[in-house]
């Protein structure tokens, strides 16, 4: 099997006895393509970026609240593609955003404008196993990994089934919830990470509730890497990309040693 | 074959429907399924559910038949008293159902959204009924709009969170009581107010709510003989329409959901897909989902349920709107001729029928009354202040 340039770079990175660090970005927000070059100077293997949405249901109030503004400043799910293909940051780039922008732009429109923009991957946080068919169809012909999340409500008999359609990489919901800070990590990032590691070989990466370096460090004990989202965005929107990239590198060290 | 479709395992009326929601509510969706399927078939289940209806709720609601305004407009004119429900709307018949399912999968509480305040209500109420805690999300200016509901809400043990995110109003509570739900699936219900949502949901409320459709059926049989011409609905998210049509659907009868101008999905919608469901929805020409506008908080929603999706598809139900103005006339106009002050909701239908009445002389004319003003008085005080 040949994998995609996601999941390429993310089993490099395990096979050399690292971690995989992806941080996540709203896309059209200020500064937000500054603090992309600031992860990918500073140790991100990957960053998501986020296509805002007007109702994202399982983004707590950080990135609600990036989401609005990026809306509110302008942005597109075209401007941004637009302006994802002249980043050029040397690492992978995955897409997160709600079915219906991608159901209304139609899937192999949207699959084909993602190649086009040089994204390799989609992250859909509400488009379950079970609706994903004619999408993963638009996406696998058009080389667009689709990254499958697994939540820790899934029955054993379902985390098969799961990862077995998860391209780039498999997307372990950390917690019972929504995206955000939170005070510690819960017990079910570290549970679930483990039940999935125990059944596939693709990259498990722990995100939702991952909010510090401490915390990353604790969940890849057992997972293959993290997803770090609303402790990113709350430093670009309070300090801007430089604080951004000082937070990754902090987390890189953390993951490292 | 009947029109009245049960859908598959899939969730599908036609190409609507569906279960659009995060993974860690899957597994949530698929035991509420079950279970619903469960109860449905189980005399038990049915038998307490029937006598909370009759004994609590006060079912069978009445069949009036308006003369006054009938004999002015030209036509009979039959409401469908869902207003003389306890609680004071349709919302009663789902939310018993729900409630008493919760209980029986185990569940001790239930959060829930709320437009007009009237879902909220009925929620707060079978919760300290049957004794479940009771959380009821509502946009900030619903929260101002229905203070009286917000009151009603917390003197029933309820407690209400006001949501300040994108429009402020129904589609933003129910993202709000989404992502609660994502928290607390485990012993949390999400007791959702309407024919939408994800699969079960869109069926399951219908299937509470056909005790509408089927009563007014059996009275229209027994009173008149024959099925009426039209039935007329307002439609937010579609429920108490879809419980009065399921009991015409396979008649003659014209359907008929009026729909908000300011928040008309199907009219103005194209399909898409939020809060679970796919379904026509207003959106920019980015799929951003659209803020409705209504006067009335219940039907101020920018989608509707996926089955109305399905039966303007096929033709088989007329979704027109009508304009504010029409809505305030037609809420005075159901008060002053037949001494029955509708909620702002159903005033949409009473609108619709005055306005169209021309074309429908002689008919029989089937409206449901899903709801009492009471809770938009203060409201209508503001508009109409000075001009009674
Ligand atoms: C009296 C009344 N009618 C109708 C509605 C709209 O809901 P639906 O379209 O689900 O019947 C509401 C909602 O708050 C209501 O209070």
């Amino acid at each position: 099997m040949t994998f995609g340039r996601l999941e390429t770079q993310l089993r490099q990175r395990r096979n050399d006895g690292g971690k995989c660090l992806v941080p996540y970005i709203t896309g059209g927000l200020k500064g937000w393509q500054d603090a992309i070059r600031a992860c990918a100077a500073n140790g991100a293997d990957a960053i998501e970026i986020g296509l805002p949405f007007s109702d994202p249901v399982m983004d707590g109030p950080i990135i609600q609240a990036a989401s609005q503004q990026a809306l509110f400043d302008g942005a597109t799910p075209i401007s941004i593609m637009q302006e994802i293909r002249s980043l050029d940051v040397g690492i992978p780039l995955a897409v997160m955003c709600y079915y219906n922008t991608v159901f209304h732009a139609g899937h192999e429109r949207f699959a084909y404008a993602l190649a086009d923009a040089g994204v390799c991957a989609a992250i859909i946080p509400d488009l379950p196993l079970e609706e994903s068919g004619p999408w993963c169809q638009a996406a696998d012909a058009a080389s667009i990994e689709t990254v499958m999340l697994a939540a820790p409500t899934a029955p054993d008999d379902r985390l098969p089934r799961v990862v077995a359609r998860a391209r780039g990489f498999v997307y372990s919901v950390g917690l019972l919830g929504v995206t955000g800070e939170r005070a510690s990590l819960a017990q079910t990032a570290t549970d679930l990470a483990g039940r999935l590691k125990a059944i596939t070989d693709v990259p498990v990466l722990v995100g939702v509730g991952v909010s510090n370096a401490e915390q990353a460090t604790q969940a890849v004990q057992v997972a293959d890497g993290v997803i770090q989202g609303a402790s990113v965005m709350r430093r670009l929107m309070e300090s801007g990309p430089d604080a951004v990239g000082e937070y990754v590198a902090q987390v890189r060290l953390a993951i490292t040693l | 074959m009947s029109l009245l479709i049960t859908p598959g395992a899939d969730g599908r009326f036609g190409e609507f429907g569906g279960r659009f929601v995060p993974e860690t509510l899957v597994p949530a969706c698929q035991e509420l399924e079950a279970a619903f399927n469960d109860a449905w078939s189980d005399p038990e289940y049915r038998h307490d559910l029937d006598k909370l209806l009759s004994e609590y709720a006060g079912r069978p609601s009445g069949l009036t038949e308006c003369h006054n305004l009938g004999k002015q407009l030209g036509l009979r004119l039959f409401l469908k008293r869902e207003d003389l429900n306890h609680t004071g709307s349709h919302k009663i018949n789902n939310v018993l159902g729900q409630v008493l399912l919760a209980k029986r999968m185990g569940k001790n509480r239930i959060v829930a959204e709320t437009g007009a305040g009237q879902h909220g209500v009925a929620a707060a109420t079978a919760a300290a009924l049957l004794g479940l805690e009771c959380k009821v999300y509502m946009g900030a200016v619903d929260v101002e709009r229905q203070s009286l509901n917000v009151f009603r809400m917390k003197l029933l043990g309820a407690q209400v969170e006001a949501v300040h995110s994108g429009s402020r109003t129904l589609k933003d509570a129910v993202n709000e009581a989404m992502r609660d739900w994502v928290a607390t699936v485990s012993d949390t219900h999400y007791c959702l107010g309407s024919v939408m949502g994800p699969h079960p949901y869109p069926f399951m409320v219908r299937q509470f709510h056909r005790v509408i459709g089927d009563e007014a059926r059996a009275q229209c049989q027994e009173r008149l003989g024959v099925m009426p011409d039209v039935v007329v609905a307002c439609v937010g998210g579609g429920s108490n329409a879809m419980g009065i049509f399921s009991g015409f659907i396979d008649t003659k009868a014209r359907l008929i959901g009026v729909e908000p101008a300011g928040g008309a999905a199907v009219g103005r919608g194209q399909p898409g897909v939020v809060h679970g469901m796919k379904s026509y929805l207003m959106q920019d020409e980015h799929g951003q989902v659209q803020e409705a506008h209504s006067i009335s908080a219940g039907l101020d929603y920018p989608g509707v349920g996926p089955e109305h999706s399905y039966l303007a598809s096929i033709g088989r139900a007329e979704y027109p709107t009508v304009t504010d103005d029409e809505v305030v006339a037609g809420f005075q106009l159901l008060s002053r001729s037949e001494g029955i002050i509708p909620a702002l909701e159903c005033a949409h239908a009473v609108g619709w029928i005055s306005r169209e009445a021309p074309k429908m002389q002689g008919q029989i004319i089937l409206m449901n009354l899903s709801g009492r003003g009471d809770k938009d008085v203060g409201q209508m005080m503001d508009i109409l202040d000075g001009k009674l």
